[in-house]
């Protein structure tokens, strides 16, 4: 096995691997490989089916080229789409049956699967390459009637909510990445919120990518009924490897009448080192769907981590008076890339939209924003905002914003601000005279230029995120 | 507290400071007066080490050789410059960002670093003291402030890091008579017997309520002329004119 890992070092706490035995399925992407993966989740042949369909469209679709970042292509018989620790074979029922080497994995990267431990207003789904190992406060949230489970349970538990909402708002005949991720998804989050509840915690997933070699397609499907609320945050960290890792992920989002779901993401996957060797691709398709009237979708993104990052959390806005909001945060650093932006498609009447990016490229990466604001013809009185800022750390970066502004409806209207600037060396001088060394200077700096998206994050995270953004750039300032 | 040895410092090869000397004590307030262009800002960047000098000579600060430290560590150790143009930084807010630096340098000092409760009341009675709006603690640093409030902003960031040497850089410029009275109240406040001050002016005004121990008149990067503060009324009358460069 070519498993080569790289020391994990201070710029990357995270880098560690967990030496555990596993399960995989055979290598290589074919129907007896997606067979494989529903008989070990045991799923029922409804679901078997819906994975051979999207396989079958997958083979008359061409990977897209369109995206900034070009990367070598990938060869798809060359991966494993199913890795699991051996212990996880026989699900635990509990906490207590957990490998304890999984439990110390969390553990070394922050987050506890102990439920009296910190973070106790938060219920975590830990996922470990293509299983979750582990589900916390699951009681605690079923007295409410919440569902909190990972998504191969609620195949199996609750198959008339999964039929009737997985794949709703992203079809299995989108595109490449998604289809894909369609006929080959292994593990991921379900959440349901009943009528007029509102999530007392914070619910998270954590996702680890542990086997080398190993795609990770995760699956979350998010499901707020009328009048609810929930507010989501995802974290994700892998070790640090020399070859390119794949995180191809579908997460869908479905908000009826007066239902809000906020959904945030801290993604801290392996960057790559220095030279820009390794790295996550992080190509995910993220889309939530306001169904109902007066429903709101808000996703807030901080990106980090990944070789690079290819996404676009949007909002189809179905319903009258509903909202879409966008706030992200993309770093790049060394031989990073990015392309990320939003979608925003206004199809109801009085629909609102809202972005908010913040790009910041250093060493030789390449930031782009790219977003797209649809306003269709029966959307009167719609509006959008969108602001997006970068900010350019030396002179081997790039930036770049490409807005795409559709307006089919002359009562509705839209508004765009783009701003470019440059870490300014005064500024720099300016916090060292008052006794701030170099980093703690740029972090300080970029963390007010990120301010307006770091304020949307729920406060457990909003420290953690900040710590990371300084981290993110150390050294990129000589 | 400062020796200035024979300190020259050129910008792309063009000399600004040129063999210039001084020598300040504990509890001196030094003014330096210069018509534009004479180096007086430079000496101020040079001393906090700001890039982009090639620099040359002597600087002893409390006795250690003070060109050789990172612009953090001169200010750690107490030296402050109140800038001329102090800097805009979006989205910081400028009470974190006092209470940020405060804690650096305090932490370098070996003192316990100042929990938000404590600093409120400290950057309470400092305020106060120098009646300056409280508002501007909530406002991003510097971003949108008037010309006078940037300039009571780097009073009240002097205040609160009590330097042991504070230069203060053409701070008196663009300032009503109220802003002024603020700023040199801030001086006075801090005045001791072992702290210094370097004050960098073009004009005589602000020495009306600073009382400086020397005055020294900058022409060409050296100091052409030093004297009591009778010196400077005597430079708002006549200019700096017929100011030859000597050597002292």
């Amino acid at each position: 096995m070519k498993q080569s890992t790289i020391n994990p070092s201070e710029e990357y706490k995270y880098g560690f691997t967990t030496d555990i035995e596993s399960i995989r399925a055979p290598k290589g992407l074919n129907e007896d490989v997606i067979k494989f993966i529903s008989n070990i989740k045991r799923e029922p042949g409804w679901m078997l089916e819906w994975r051979l369909k999207a396989y079958a469209r997958l083979k008359n679709l061409k990977e897209p080229n369109w995206q900034k970042p070009k990367y070598p292509k990938i060869d798809y018989q060359d991966l494993y789409y199913y890795s699991a620790p051996k212990s996880s074979e026989n699900k635990p029922k509990s906490l207590d049956e957990v490998d304890p080497r999984l439990i110390e994995t969390y553990n070394k990267l922050g987050i506890s699967l102990k439920e009296q431990e910190k973070l106790s207003g938060v219920a975590v789904d830990a996922v470990f390459d293509s299983v979750s190992v582990a589900t916390t406060f699951k009681d605690k949230l079923t007295e409410k009637g919440i569902i909190f489970c990972p998504i191969s349970e609620a195949i199996q538990k609750h198959p008339d909510l999964v039929k009737k909402y997985l794949g709703s708002v992203i079809p299995i005949t989108d595109h490449y990445f998604a289809t894909l991720n369609s006929a080959v998804f292994t593990d991921g989050s379900f959440v349901y919120i009943p009528q007029g509840v509102r999530c007392p915690m914070e619910l998270s997933t954590y996702f680890r990518i542990n086997a080398s070699e190993t795609g990770q397609f995760e699956r979350t499907l998010i499901i707020a009924d009328k009048g609810s609320y929930v507010s989501y945050l995802e974290g994700c960290t892998a070790p640090m490897r020399d070859e390119n890792q794949l995180h191809a992920a579908n997460v869908e989002l479905v908000a009826l009448d007066d239902a809000e779901i906020k959904y945030s993401t801290v993604q801290n996957w392996y960057p790559g080192d220095k030279d820009g060797k390794g790295g996550i691709y992080n190509f995910v398709t993220k889309r939530g769907a306001c169904r109902g009237n007066s429903s709101k979708i808000s996703w807030t993104q901080v990106e980090t981590g990944s070789a690079i990052t290819w996404k676009y959390p949007s909002c189809i806005l179905q319903g009258d008076n509903s909202i879409g909001e966008f706030y992200s945060i993309a770093i790049t650093n060394n031989y990073q890339k990015a392309d990320t932006g939003t979608k925003m498609i206004h199809l109801g009447k009085n629909t609102k939209s809202k972005i908010i990016s913040k790009g910041i490229s250093a060493g030789h990466a390449d930031n782009t924003y790219r977003g797209l604001v649809r306003i269709g013809s029966k959307a009167n009185n719609s509006r959008n905002f969108t602001q997006c800022d970068s900010l350019l750390m030396g002179n081997k970066c790039g930036a770049h914003t490409i807005p795409y502004i559709e307006n089919k409806n002359s009562s509705s209207n839209t508004e765009h601000e783009a701003t470019t600037s440059k870490i300014n060396e005064e500024q720099l001088f300016y916090c060292n005279q008052r006794g701030l060394n170099q980093e703690e200077a740029v972090s300080l700096i970029v963390n007010g230029f990120c301010k307006e998206v770091l304020q949307q994050l729920p406060m457990e995270f909003a420290v953690e995120a900040q710590k990371l953004v300084g981290i993110s750039l150390e050294g990129s300032v000589g | 507290m400062l020796q200035i040895t024979n300190l020259s410092a050129s910008i792309d090869d063009k000399k600004i400071l040129n063999g210039f000397n001084l020598k300040i004590k504990p509890g001196e307030i030094h003014a330096i007066m210069g018509p534009n262009g004479s180096g007086k800002s430079t000496l101020a960047n040079v001393l906090t080490g700001k890039n982009g000098y090639q620099v040359e000579g002597q600087v002893l600060y409390q006795g250690k050789n003070l060109l050789d430290l990172p612009i953090e560590e001169r200010a750690q150790k107490g030296l402050f410059m109140a800038f001329q143009y102090p800097l805009e930084i979006a989205g910081v807010n400028t009470n974190n960002f006092l209470k940020t630096s405060l804690n650096t340098v305090r932490k370098v000092r070996g003192l316990k670093e100042l929990d938000s409760l404590d600093f409120l009341n400290l950057i309470k009675t400092k305020t106060k003291n120098l009646k300056i709006d409280e508002k501007i603690l909530n406002r991003q640093l510097n971003v949108g402030f008037s010309g006078g409030e940037k300039k009571k902003n780097e009073i009240l960031q002097m205040t609160i890091l009590e330097p042991k040497l504070a230069i203060l850089d053409e701070t008196d410029s663009g300032l009503d008579i109220d802003a002024m009275k603020i700023v040199s109240d801030g001086v006075n406040s801090l005045r001791s017997k072992d702290r210094s001050f370097l004050i960098i002016t073009h004009y005589q005004r602000l020495l009306d309520y600073i009382k400086p121990d020397f005055v020294h008149v900058l022409v060409d990067g050296k100091i052409a002329k030093t004297g009591c503060s009778e010196l400077a009324l005597e430079l708002e009358k006549v200019g700096y004119g017929d100011m030859e460069p000597t050597s002292r």
